[in-house]
């Protein structure tokens, strides 16, 4: 996905033009929190690459990981008690873990945005919609009051809420889940940045509520040309809007991959296990599969490869030697692109 | 809303007739004749007595001298105290003090309260924050007469930056050290609240969007963080100001104020029923008022809150 939409109206080149840089890298990055129990080693070594107009989609259940990463990588962690003892997040080659604090907060918003998963709490429930879309333009660009709120509207326009301009005025609370999602994702475009990340954007919502956000938040995506990092546990909403893959577990990523053939061919145990718990039609009456055990406790993670308590295949090796990302390839040898599995037995999963 | 304080203003009636019945009632049942008080040492002739008595209703049943008193406060007339100065009059003289004496208060209270609050609150478990629990814990358990009396000691006898006694009520530098000591336990309560308020509010999922916005510290904690903290502090505010009232009763003595609550404690002392029943029906009122004017404004402050 390096191709630049030509029909694009920013007039600041984006991060096609500028080579082999990529939007968003992340390299070997670590989390830890220091608590009271001891150290919760919440990101041990994450590596992800994100490009214009790429979707990445993180997949992993909760305490994988996946949004601490997100919350790594816009600067908001609470530190302390978190702590990034390790690793680099280079925004167009350049670290912005080494950034002065100024810095990193011009990028923030305007360059990276990102969505919550419950808009009624993520937004500020006594002042109105109008002036917290407003303020992003007030802030970061100095309009005035007046120009910020016709921003707001046309933002709301762009979200297609109804009746923009007569619920500029109107507070959260007064607006539908759905709406107030469509308002979160206005917000996190308001200043059109590089790249969004949606922190489960549509957990909160119903069924039908949220297809109409993914499908709004991919067209919209395509049309400024954004990265975008979806992070959820759910499969079925990755499968439509995801370029590829990447699955969390214990604060590591254990299989990376396009996004259909990991659907077709897991190559770690764990993907596997998450592709056989989804309910389906053509099985119906039987046992829904589920993985059995829990995942870790981030204080104590177990030796080897994290997931070998819970593995079905799980041999001495798991329990002693932690498996590095495997390159995966077919059968003969021949290359799989993109795909990468931490699993000592990856070949067993997928070709066995 | 205008329907909503137009309710809350017609059952302000009812409220309103209730104290006054009890405040009368009581100022009955109180010991001493007043009558008899005027003359002090010297042995009245009972026919004086019983031509004054009848002057200003007291031989009359209690429950009509009430009905007579309400009605003629209805013309505004609060009736003369046993000197024969209107009641309305002294009040005119003492409210203006204990006025200013109260808003100096309230606003030493807002600065010092949710300053400190604030501050203890943007650093929840570190030393600022146990030092000013270790500061308002030892302001809440010191009774205000304690209080009164040593910073009068310190400020007045000891440094004499002020004079002991206020003697202009009018000038708001004499008033600082008293509206200080009056004010100094709600502010203790007041930092409480903020300090909570602000530690918990910190951690809610909108300052983290607030901050994934990219916006300035400084606007994050004073517009989102503050404006959502703040709700709590002003209901607070609000129901204490009928606090500040009883709290001046001690303040305004202990500094010789001749506020609304040094009248007061003067005609319970002499059992001027008719000056006691006239200040606190006022008190009753401007309590009243303020307490929908609070409501109101917590509409105001958090609009998940529409008055029908």
């Amino acid at each position: 996905m390096t191709t630049i939409d030509k029909t694009r109206n920013v007039p600041e080149p984006r991060g096609a033009a500028e080579g082999d840089v990529p939007l968003l890298e992340v390299r070997d990055l670590h989390v830890e929190f220091h608590t009271r129990d001891g150290v919760a080693k919440a990101v041990n070594g994450v590596n992800y690459t994100v490009n214009s107009g790429e979707t990445l989609a993180v997949l992993g259940e909760s305490g994988s990981g996946k949004s601490v990463t997100a919350q790594a990588i816009m600067g908001i962690l609470d530190m302390p008690p978190g702590r990034i003892p390790q690793g680099q997040i280079l925004y167009r080659g350049e670290d912005m873990l080494t950034m002065s604090g100024d810095a990193r907060r011009k990028i923030r918003g305007r360059k990276i945005a990102m969505i919550f998963q419950d808009a009624l709490s993520a937004l500020n429930p006594v002042l109105s919609v109008g002036y917290q879309l407003g303020e992003m333009f007030r802030v970061h660009q100095g309009l005035s009051k007046k120009d910020a709120k016709a921003k707001a509207i046309e933002l709301m326009d762009r979200v297609k809420i109804p009746a923009a301009k007569e619920r500029v005025g109107d507070y959260p609370h007064q607006f539908s889940g759905g709406m107030r999602q469509r308002i979160m994702i206005a917000m996190a475009l308001a200043l059109e940045p590089d790249l969004i990340i949606a922190d489960e954007p549509t957990t909160a919502l119903d069924v039908t509520v949220q297809a109409q956000v993914m499908d709004l938040l991919a067209e919209l995506q395509r049309e400024y040309n954004m990265g975008l990092i979806l992070i959820t546990h759910d499969l079925g909403v990755v499968a439509d809007v995801a370029d590829k893959i990447a699955v969390m577990y214990a604060g590591r990523i254990v299989e990376t991959a396009p996004v259909h053939e990991l659907y077709k061919r897991p190559a770690h145990p764990y993907t596997k296990g998450l592709l056989e718990s989804i309910p389906r039609l053509d099985q119906k009456g039987q046992d829904l599969y589920a993985i059995k055990g829990l995942p870790p406790n981030l204080t104590r993670i177990p030796s080897g490869c994290a997931f070998n308590p819970r593995c079905p295949q799980a041999q001495d090796i798991c329990r002693t030697d932690v498996p590095p990302l495997h390159p995966v390839t077919e059968r003969d040898g021949g290359e799989l692109p993109g795909r990468g599995s931490a699993c000592h037995f990856w070949k067993e999963t997928i070709h066995g | 809303m205008g329907r909503y304080a137009a309710r809350r203003l017609l059952q302000m009636i009812p409220i309103f007739i209730g104290t006054t019945l009890l405040i009368f009632l009581m100022v009955h049942i109180l010991p001493g004749d007043p009558v008899r008080a005027i003359y002090g040492d010297k042995a009245p002739d009972p026919a004086q007595i019983a031509q004054i008595k009848r002057e200003y209703g007291f031989d009359k049943p209690v429950l009509e001298q009430y009905f007579h008193y309400m009605l003629n406060l209805l013309k505004g007339d609060f009736g003369n105290n046993l000197a024969g100065r209107p009641v309305v009059d002294l009040m005119a003289d003492a409210f203006p003090v204990t006025l200013r004496l109260t808003l100096l208060a309230i606003t030493i209270e807002i600065i010092i309260g949710v300053g400190l609050g604030a501050w203890a609150g943007l650093r929840a478990g570190k030393a600022a924050d146990t030092g000013v629990l270790v500061f308002t814990l030892t302001v809440i358990s010191i009774p205000v007469f304690v209080l009164g009396f040593i910073a009068r000691f310190i400020f007045a006898d000891e440094l004499g930056w002020l004079p002991p006694n206020v003697q202009d009520s009018t000038s708001y530098s004499q008033l600082f050290l008293p509206a200080f000591v009056l004010a100094m336990l709600s502010m203790a309560y007041v930092a409480r609240l903020t300090r909570t308020t602000f530690a918990e509010n910190l951690r809610a999922d909108y300052m983290r969007t607030a901050l994934a916005k990219g916006l300035p510290r400084r606007r994050v904690i004073g517009v989102h963080l503050l404006r959502n903290s703040l709700i709590p502090v002003v209901t607070f505010v609000g129901t204490d100001v009928g606090g500040f009232i009883g709290g001046a009763v001690i303040t305004e003595g202990i500094f010789n104020i001749q506020g609304v609550g040094n009248l007061l404690y003067r005609a319970i002392q002499t059992s001027e029923g008719s000056t006691v029943t006239g200040v606190v029906t006022v008190l009753v009122l401007v309590i009243l008022l303020i307490n929908l004017l609070i409501d109101l404004l917590y509409a105001v402050l958090d609009p998940r809150i529409r008055y029908a």
